[in-house]
């Protein structure tokens, strides 16, 4: 009890400097905490791709398309239960800072195969029987404030010219990982308007997506669908869509495994910053720490003292960066949902925060407790005059 | 029977040699210093500085061992004693006072009392009759819920006085009590000590600069180079 009492009356007495180190402990913990989160997320979109879809692309890079004629072959190919396709839009809504993923897609066969992606019945069948339809992932039509029968506009960058689409659906993630900003319109619609534009770019496709009858097939059915288009004029690469993905965004895991590096040494330099302070305070201290063993309190008493005093200003500063974590996050989510349409800190981040916050307070009172238990009184005594 | 004539000594001290270490040599600072204190006795303790009077007074108070020799205090010889037994001596025989008070400055005047009987196993009602009864010895009754920070230097010693004698302790050590005051203060805390041996038998050893101080004491022993010369009080 009058132990806890010291710690405390101790910890708030040089109150400028236990705040600067909460701050300090609060922001590295923040600091951890995000930078944990975007790796996590990052991982789960990987997981959330699908391993009995493939991804069928052409074989020099993604930018390269593939005939639309190849869709009838690749459903011949034993082991496939369905094919669709897709282009990459990559419009523009008014701003670049709009920013939110786009695609032309066949869009029967597309949707059924994404059971991730909820739309109501009517709604569905609204989209496919318009051709200028499109479907809105939730955070995107709220981002924007749109609703079932808006016109929206996308200025085309790969396909010139102003687009205007009419929302037909708007989908939720079955998951709390599934992208909820991307836009689909009509592959049909983009089509007809390139043949009349520039006819040379008219009946290609970016991507086929192949949906397996069992998903251990996927390596055979994408060995059989790569050979049929061998030594034709666009090859194909067919891969399951998590290796798509990985390939897609390999050097992104590089960025990943750094960031989680940084996320580290974010914990380890507050730990040192700790630990200095912890020790000034408790060379300031000794004489104290000396009185009190000459009382007769024993090396214990004073070092719960020291000790407590460290974990709690870390504690404090682990709690107040868990407390902002939430805030942050939600900032994050609708400031920068073009690259975090999910940010959601899992509970197991929150344990690693305090986790964290309690390492820095341990590790930056074992020196300062151990010089002040083991002080001896003579010594500590003298250090006053 | 005379031993009333000559009552028994409550510190035997038998020579006791100490020496520290600085770096590779030694450095000797008491040399066989054998001398006996009686009970109710304030002592005063003089000599120049460096002479090794703290080291004298932190031998006697147990918080410092001796390198050969023995101390024997009221029947217990407390250079046999380890550390954690001699911590418990301390806390139950001995109260301390030091030139610069040494109060705990984030508690307050009782708390910093009460520090002591926290290792004792009195109740919290027991407690703050024993702090109010010491605090009202040195009369800072009024003084109860201030901080150090908010009492002058005498007050403070007087403070530190009272945590001395709140678990009514055999002996008193004070290391240059006044040291650090004016002479109003200082002549304050040297009638209370006073007070603590004609009043409630306490026996007192001082280390002092202040020859007025020493006037207090009923006996003044001089150290010089480590070696004890006597003298009368
Ligand atoms: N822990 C220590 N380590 C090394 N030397 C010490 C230590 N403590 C005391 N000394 C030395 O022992 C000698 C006696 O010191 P002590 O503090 O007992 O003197 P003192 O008589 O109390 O002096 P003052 O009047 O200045 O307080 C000094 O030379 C001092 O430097
Ligand atoms: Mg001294």
């Amino acid at each position: 009890m009058f132990i806890l009492k010291l710690i405390l009356r101790n910890a708030f007495r040089h109150k400028l400097r236990t705040i600067l180190t909460i701050v300090g402990v609060a922001v590295a913990v923040l600091a951890f905490g995000l930078l944990r989160t975007l790796v996590d997320l990052w991982y789960a979109g990987v997981e959330a791709s699908s391993a009995s879809r493939l991804v069928t692309r052409n074989a020099i890079s993604l930018v390269f398309p593939l005939p639309i004629s190849y869709k009838d072959r690749i459903r011949q190919v034993a082991g496939v239960k369905e094919v669709s396709w897709g282009n990459w839009f990559g419009g523009i809504y008014r701003e670049e800072k709009n920013f939110f993923p786009n695609f032309a897609i066949e869009p029967k066969g597309y949707l059924e195969m994404y059971p991730e992606y909820i739309i109501p019945d009517d709604q569905r069948s609204a989209f496919i029987h318009d051709r200028r339809g499109c479907v809105v992932g939730r955070k995107t039509a709220e981002r924007f404030g749109w609703k079932t029968g808006d016109t929206v506009t996308l200025r085309g960058t790969i396909f010139p010219g102003q687009w205007a689409f009419v929302i037909r659906g708007i989908y939720r993630g079955a998951r709390k990982n599934t992208d909820e900003t991307q836009l689909f319109f009509h592959w049909e619609y983009l089509n007809e308007t390139v043949k009349k534009t520039i006819p040379r770019r008219a009946d290609q496709v970016g991507f086929y997506l192949i949906e397996l009858k069992k998903p251990e097939e996927a390596a055979e059915v994408s060995l059989a669908v790569d050979a049929l288009f061998r030594n034709s004029l666009a090859e194909t690469l067919t891969e399951t869509e998590k290796a798509f993905q990985l390939s897609f965004v390999s050097m992104t895991e590089a960025i990943m495994i750094a960031i989680k590096i940084v996320s580290y040494v974010v914990i380890v330099i507050i730990m040192v910053v700790a630990a200095n302070t912890m020790a000034m305070t408790a060379r300031e201290r000794i004489a104290e720490y000396a009185t009190l063993k000459t009382l007769g309190f024993g090396a214990l008493h004073i070092g719960c003292v020291v000790f407590g005093e460290s974990l709690v200003i870390s504690l404090a500063g682990g709690v107040l960066g868990v407390i902002l974590t939430f805030p942050a996050a939600h900032w994050i989510e609708t400031e920068l949902s073009q690259f975090f349409p999910v940010f959601t800190v899992a509970p197991l981040t929150i344990w690693l925060d305090l986790a964290a916050a309690v390492t820095v307070g341990l590790v930056a009172g074992i020196f300062p407790t151990w010089r002040g238990s083991t002080i001896r009184i003579a010594d500590g005594l003298r250090r006053i005059g | 029977m005379d031993t009333a004539v000559t009552p028994s000594p409550i510190v035997s001290v038998r020579n006791v040699s100490k020496s520290y270490r600085r770096g590779s040599q030694t450095v000797p600072v008491l040399e066989d210093i054998s001398f006996d204190i009686a009970v109710g006795e304030f002592l005063a303790l003089m000599g120049p500085s460096g002479s090794g009077k703290s080291t004298l007074l932190n031998l006697i108070a147990g918080i410092d061992q001796v390198d050969s020799g023995t101390i024997t205090i009221g029947g217990v010889e407390i250079t046999t004693l380890a550390e954690a037994e001699l911590a418990a001596w301390r806390a139950a025989h001995v109260g301390f006072i030091f030139q610069f008070y040494n109060l705990m400055p984030v508690l307050t005047a009782f708390e910093n009392v009460e520090l002591p009987l926290l290792l004792t196993g009195l109740s919290r009602r027991e407690r703050r009759e024993h702090v109010e009864m010491a605090l009202s010895l040195v009369n800072l009754s009024d003084r109860m819920d201030h901080y150090p920070s908010q009492l002058s230097g005498g007050q403070q010693q007087r403070v530190a006085i009272a945590r001395a004698v709140v678990t009514d302790p055999d002996i008193l050590v004070a290391d240059e009590p006044t040291g650090d005051l004016d002479r109003v203060s200082a002549g304050e805390i040297l009638s209370l000590m006073d007070r603590l041996v004609h009043g409630f038998g306490k026996t007192i050893i001082m280390v002092t600069h202040d020859p007025k101080a020493a006037e207090k004491a009923h006996m003044i022993r001089h150290l010089e180079k480590g070696i004890l010369a006597d003298g009368g009080g």
